[in-house]
């Protein structure tokens, strides 16, 4: 039995079968919450806090407080420091996606989403796309605050920019592991609790603050092969100088593997989600 | 007859730490352009009806149609078609009341330029001018629950979904959307409402089914299930169990049903309440008990379900999990501190008392 529809009031490309229009539609709902997203992040002073004034605190603390008893090759330990600091800030930041997401759906407002004739991967895909546009603005305040405090990189603008955008690549890998933990979460305090413990080892026992030759033997494997301890050595190979190949392709490979495992779990989890 | 919403046998269980049977074969039909009142308390499978039928949730089997689709197979045609308000409040507290209408017109690909224009109307429309460009933290519960229906509205949906859209709002604000709703239902819309409130079934609905347990236990039009039930409620409050007892067995004979005792309290559901006030009070004078309170009501949903399965309502058997409760009662601590101030004292029994022209004994109210 088929009903005629009085008064087509929705404009009709809602259920379009068209490829072509389905994918602009997707690119569009995808920056509509990007957008939300972004508009959140203004608005919560919090948020704003812990994405900018915490990185910067702990710029201050081991450049003037740390870093005098930390002994590395570098020349000086700001610009050894300042590329492990880029990293541990998308790392902690991206602790944001699992905590916002598991809000969003304990409140209900993707209950809504789901009702809705958008793109269903929208939601997640909006919801990493702004925490790589808020990391973008944080690698530029950090690279200003870095400047500041006597960090002088000496590769060039364009080596630099490769590095920001390893460290860009790897925070939007590791959103989408974090988007993983926000739809396991039953609500938004476990998904905080559940973050930290696995964000701390990985962004503490690397080589972001200390020579990973520093520490004890055991620790030494893990620590010089984990992705953020590689992804540090890109970075600072590329900022200040230092054969960057090998560092550069681990990289891109814990980015890609993080990526292809957790994007197709993220979205079946969502999809089954009750 | 062409139908806007078509569940036939719908079944659903939540598997989890403990299974929960959510819907047990839920068949159902609404009229295109009426309100159609889904009436149970919470645990009955209402929720879950409301998410099968807006494609958020698969059935184990069964189907349903919104406007002769199937949900499960045509499921992106269906969301372009509907709208859906819930007693969540679904909307974003970051974000202003325009910023949310205009976020959810654009996800229903509506034209940026008709979305602006959209919003405006509905803010004015909503009594929400002032505060569209305000972000909703600062929002009462009502004005909320109003942003909410707002954005269900955007797209003009043909079939909207409202689900417990009125608990925990004080009575203004409920009045207020009872008055939208019939101003939507008039233009077309049909309307698929869920409520623990059998007033509000009785105000908007044309017909209603009560959920119980994931079953369908009624339906029919309200006046049927009020006639089926007796009209008003008598409830006499006594200083005794023992009292209790007498006055129940004095007031049976008032009742379409047997009274029900419980502890000190009798109520008696009755067709005619001052006669059967009267008369109460007469039986009780003679009988010299003297009543600590004596109230007559409209039925509330309890007595319907005492009505039609001889058993209270088991408030709290949740279908929905456990993280739902909690959602609900953080959504309506705000709410119900609003509530508090609309709620109308209780009439003692002096009132009654009065009106009868003292022809009972005076009793002694605890509530001076």
């Amino acid at each position: 039995m088929t009903t005629a529809i009085t008064a087509p009031t929705v404009s009709g490309a809602a259920h379009s079968n068209n490829p072509v229009e389905q994918l602009r539609w997707g690119i569009s709902d995808t920056w509509t919450i990007t957008k939300r997203n972004l508009l959140a992040v203004t608005r919560i002073p919090e948020s704003l806090f812990f994405s900018t004034v915490q990185p910067i605190m702990f710029v201050l603390l081991f450049r003037y407080v740390f870093g005098g008893a930390i002994h590395t090759d570098a020349k000086s330990y700001v610009n050894y420091l300042m590329p492990g600091i880029f990293v541990q800030t998308v790392a902690f930041g991206a602790t944001y996606t699992a905590i916002g997401l598991s809000e969003d759906l304990q409140k209900g407002i993707i209950e809504r989403f789901r009702a809705l004739p958008m793109s269903r991967s929208a939601v997640l895909t909006g919801r990493t796309v702004a925490d790589l546009i808020r990391n973008i603005f944080v690698v530029i305040v950090m690279t200003i605050v870095g400047f500041l405090v006597g960090f002088r990189p000496s590769t060039g603008v364009l080596a630099y920019l490769a590095g920001a955008a390893i460290i860009l690549l790897f925070g939007y890998a590791l959103s989408w592991g974090m988007a993983v933990i926000g739809l396991f979460a039953p609500n938004s305090e476990t998904a905080q609790v559940m973050t930290f413990p696995l964000i701390f080892p990985f962004t503490f026992a690397s080589a972001a603050f200390v020579p990973i030759a520093s520490m004890p033997s055991w620790l030494q494997g893990f620590a010089t092969y984990q992705p953020v301890s590689v992804t540090v050595a890109a970075c600072r190979a590329l900022m200040i100088g230092g054969p960057a190949q090998t560092w550069v392709i681990q990289s891109l490979i814990w980015a890609g593997v993080m990526l292809v495992v957790f994007v197709p779990l993220a979205r079946y989890k969502y999809r089954t989600r009750t | 007859m062409s139908y806007a919403i078509e569940a036939e046998d719908l079944r659903k269980t939540f598997t989890g730490k403990r299974e929960v049977k959510a819907l047990k074969g839920v068949s159902f039909r609404v009229e295109e352009g009426t309100v159609f009142g889904l009436l149970g308390p919470n645990g009955s499978g209402k929720t879950t009806a409301v998410r099968v039928l807006t494609t958020i949730l698969k059935p184990d089997s069964g189907t349903a149609r919104v406007l002769g689709h199937d949900v499960t197979k045509k499921g992106a045609l269906v969301r372009s078609l509907i709208g859906l308000a819930g007693q969540y409040a679904a909307v974003d507290e970051n974000l202003t009341g325009r910023e949310n209408l205009v976020m959810v017109g654009r996800l229903n690909h509506l034209d940026r330029s008709v979305v602006t224009q959209r919003a405006t109307e509905l803010l004015s429309q909503f009594n929400l001018v002032d505060a569209g460009d305000r972000p909703l933290k600062t929002y009462s519960g009502g004005m909320r629950r109003r942003l909410d229906l707002a954005a269900a509205l955007v797209a003009r949906p043909t079939v909207l979904f409202l689900d417990e859209p009125t608990t925990g709002l004080d009575p203004q604000s409920r009045n207020d959307l009872w008055e939208v709703i019939e101003q939507l239902v008039e233009g077309g819309t049909s309307v698929l409402l869920t409520t623990q409130y059998l007033e509000e079934a009785d105000r908007l609905a044309k017909t209603l089914v009560v959920l119980d347990q994931g079953r369908v236990i009624a339906e029919g039009t309200p006046g049927e299930l009020k006639a089926n039930l007796g009209a008003t409620v008598l409830e006499v409050g006594l200083n005794t169990v023992d009292e209790a007892g007498r006055t129940g067995q004095l007031l049976a004979a008032l009742g379409s049903h047997q009274p029900v005792v419980s502890g000190t309290l009798v109520e008696v559901t009755v067709d005619d309440g001052a006669q059967a006030a009267m008369a109460g009070l007469r039986s009780l004078d003679e009988a010299r008990i003297r009543p600590v309170t004596f109230t007559l009501r409209e039925p509330s949903l309890d007595d319907v379900f005492i009505a039609l399965t001889g058993h209270k309502s088991e408030e709290e058997k949740e279908a929905e999990s456990a993280a739902d409760n909690a959602r609900r009662k953080n959504r309506r601590r705000s709410d119900e501190r609003e509530l508090a101030e609309h709620l109308p004292f209780s009439e003692g029994p002096q009132l009654a008392e009065e009106a009868l022209g003292g022809s009972g004994s005076s009793s002694t109210g605890d509530n001076q």
